[in-house]
């Protein structure tokens, strides 16, 4: 199980989200209904203490494990210092500016490193789909390095926001439909 | 029974303490309704960008989402914890508390320093967000500078008034006097830290008799004393970075340019949230497990189920808590790995464990007193837990590497997470409190009525759960948790999120009216008045010796 890109990633989280939610929404009032009652609830399940703690264990940890070995961007994320990117687009920003080639072209499956500086403030470096989802993010920090390396595994065009807030001037910093990734043929988007 | 003169309260009657108490939540109550009709104009400037006051102005947006939690968290949460301690300590150790002077200074400074804080960003559109990013909150082309030293000298104030109620809790716990008066300060401080808990456990597997068989601290006291380390902590952090802010702000005034970089941004921030996490991971998650464990004991007139793991979960939270602040850095790609990796990922997660138990003994606590009655109490506490059990595990989902990359500064963040768990877990927390001291602290005051408690209980829980659902759907979006959108992007989950944040003014509101036709306008102004009796100890006979020196 592999999730290829944030959309399905997300859609994943949302139906696991919203099962948990709704478990635990209902554990608390089949409680508060049998904390009122005179005669002996009959448990559901029976868990015994140390399988509990076992089990919260296991979820803390088990949700790095899984998430390392199904969401590809975690390890690459973790190695990017020593994987060779097949393009690097340096980007500067100031002023509420990015500044950057006026479009970046991409091929699907290529490793791009995007190496972000700011001169003044902190900002964010996000790339979102046309439908306003989120391809991948991270901040951007004056005086330190701010290399995203992503791997597009889909095709389309994608639009530059900052991610994060750096004075009210900085709610305007978005360039449209920066970034093109091509290559998927003619079933898969832009080729 | 009327407007001015409430049910049967009578504030001549009041002590020193209880009047304290009741000032601090008053204002507390107020801050929260400021900061609900703040989050309610941004929902709703959200779904209509030109709806005054905001009318589209991205300056006035932002100024608003910079009080906001200022407001919210320092106001009203800080005050009404605040005030529930300085009254529950001398409660539960039956000792008088330092001084009710000093509890009068806190609610004065958190009241003048929020209110301080507020004014800066009302009239000067200071609005640096309440993370202080540095250069930033320093950035005089942006903001005005007397909007920045106003802004930071309120927040001050606050920080000021949070290490006098430290003062006042240790100076409190520590007294020898009562029940403790031949107590050492070495027994007070293993227990405090819960240390007895674990020695307790440790001897009881290496078949040895327990270390102590009665702890030197109540359980409920054992949380107080080791949340307020992590408030002390995170109040020296706080103030530390206020001091810097004042400092290049004096320096422009006076027209130096002081060159901002000369201060690690990326250093700063972990500088900052090393202290602001312990609020939240170290303060709330503490105060909220001791408030459970209280909050059951007090509910079912039972003992805590489990005791001795519960106090050595506390002992593990020190350590959890102090160590888990780089799951806010994990978008920052010049954090080291190795910290993202132990401190953002791996300590973080042990958060499930501390919370997951002080979810579990506090359910068997009240599990094995049934039948109980479902008082107001009980609803909120389950709740509370409930806000919890929501909110933390969408925290430990958000702190990997993995799904923080496509979740950060997101709605979900935000809302999924921060606002179920103040807004439901925490503040339903405060409400069974309040509703488990209102007889103390009133002296029994009726109150006026019933539906408007339950009717409260059911729009504060909904829409509380509600909006954080409809906001974490726009973050799964995309939508940002910083950004002023106005083309209508969202709208929906937008629409959705402003109806229940329209439910939680309207909850409010009706526990204002509950309240204050309870006590009455008279009752309420006689609440500021002073106190014609000096008792700062509740449910014992004063000590003349020790009540004489703490006139209020």
């Amino acid at each position: 199980m592999t999730f290829k890109t944030s959309v399905e990633l997300l859609a994943f989280h949302n139906v696991a989200y919203t099962i948990y939610a709704m478990l635990i929404i209902s554990v608390i009032i089949w409680f508060g209904y049998n904390l009122t009652r005179t005669d002996k609830a009959k448990p559901i399940v029976r868990i015994p203490f140390y399988g509990y703690i076992g089990f919260l264990v296991a979820m803390g940890v088990g949700h790095h494990i899984f998430t390392y070995n199904t969401i590809p961007w975690v390890s690459e994320d973790i190695m990017r210092h020593n994987i060779k990117p097949d393009k690097v687009f340096e980007i500067k920003v100031a002023n509420h500016k990015f500044d950057m080639p006026s479009k970046m072209e991409i091929k699907k499956g290529e490793k791009v490193l995007f190496d972000v500086k700011s001169s003044d403030l902190v900002y964010g470096f996000g790339l979102f789909r046309q439908d306003g989802s989120m391809v991948s993010q991270m901040q951007v920090n004056p005086g330190s390095k701010n290399d995203l390396l992503w791997t597009f595994n889909e095709c389309g065009e994608f639009d530059v926001r900052s991610t994060e807030y750096a004075g009210p001037e900085g709610n305007n910093m978005f360039v449209k439909k920066a970034v093109v990734v091509t290559g998927c043929g003619k079933n898969g988007g832009k080729s | 029974m009327s407007l001015m003169s409430g049910t049967n309260f009578d504030a001549s009657k009041l002590t020193a303490l209880q009047k304290v108490t009741l000032r601090a939540v008053v204002m507390s109550f107020l801050f929260y309704g400021l900061a609900a009709i703040e989050g309610t104009l941004m929902r709703m400037a959200l779904i209509n960008p030109s709806i005054p006051p905001i009318k589209g102005s991205a300056e006035h947006y932002f100024s608003i989402m910079t009080v906001h939690p200022i407001i919210g968290i320092f106001g009203s949460t800080y005050q009404l914890v605040f005030a529930a301690f300085m009254f529950l300590i001398p409660f539960l150790t039956k000792k008088p508390l330092y001084s009710v002077g000093v509890a009068n200074f806190v609610w004065i400074m958190i009241t003048l320093g929020s209110a301080l804080a507020w004014i800066a960003a009302f009239i000067w559109h200071y609005a640096p967000l309440y993370t202080l990013y540095w250069p930033l909150p320093a950035d005089t082309e942006q903001f005005k500078t007397i909007g920045g030293i106003v802004f930071i000298i309120g927040v001050a104030l606050i920080m000021v008034g949070t290490l006098a109620f430290i003062y006042n809790i240790y100076a409190t716990i520590f007294a020898k006097v009562g029940v403790h008066a031949n107590k050492t300060t070495k027994e007070l401080l293993i227990s405090g830290f819960g240390i007895d808990g674990m020695l307790n456990l440790i001897n009881k597997l290496r078949g040895k008799p327990p270390y102590t068989k009665e702890p030197a601290l109540s359980l409920p006291v054992v949380a107080i004393f080791r949340g307020t380390v992590d408030t002390f902590l995170d109040a020296l952090v706080i103030l530390g970075a206020g001091i810097l802010v004042l400092v290049y702000l004096i320096a422009d005034a006076s027209g130096f340019s002081w060159n901002v970089h000369a201060i690690d941004a990326l250093l700063y921030k972990n500088f900052f949230w090393w202290g602001l996490d312990l609020v939240a991971d170290g303060l709330v998650l503490i105060y909220v497990a001791g408030s459970w464990y209280l909050l059951a004991t007090l509910i079912t007139g039972q003992k805590l189920f489990m005791e001795n793991v519960a106090r050595a979960a506390l002992l593990l939270e020190l350590f959890v808590s102090w160590m888990v602040w780089s799951h806010h850095l994990l978008a920052d790609q010049g954090q080291p790995e190795m910290m993202k990796l132990i401190s953002g990922e791996m300590v973080t997660a042990f958060e499930l464990l501390t919370q997951g138990l002080a979810l579990f003994i506090t359910l068997m606590t009240l599990w094995k007193a049934r039948p109980l009655k479902l008082t107001m109490e009980l609803k909120y506490l389950l709740g509370g837990l409930l806000g919890f059990g929501l909110a933390v595990p969408a925290a430990i989902i958000q702190a990997d590497m993995g799904m923080n990359r496509i979740l950060h500064n997101t709605q979900w963040i935000i809302g999924a997470h921060v606002h179920i768990a103040l807004l439901t877990g925490l503040y339903m927390t405060l409400y069974s409190v309040v509703y488990v001291l209102w007889p103390l602290v009133t002296n029994n005051t009726k109150l006026f009525s019933m539906k408007l408690a339950n009717a409260h209980y059911w729009l504060h829980l909904i829409g509380s759960i509600g909006m954080g659902a409809f906001m974490g759907m726009a973050g799964l979006d995309g939508m940002l948790r910083r950004h002023f959108y106005m083309n209508g992007e969202f709208k929906t989950f937008m629409i959705l999120a402003g109806i229940c944040a329209i439910m939680m003014v309207t909850a409010w509101v009706l526990f204002m009216i509950n309240i204050i036709m309870s006590v009455g306008i008279k009752g309420l102004i006689g609440v500021f008045l002073p106190a014609n009796d000096d008792t700062a100890t509740f449910g014992i006979d004063p000590q003349p010796s020790v009540v004489a020196s703490m006139k209020n």
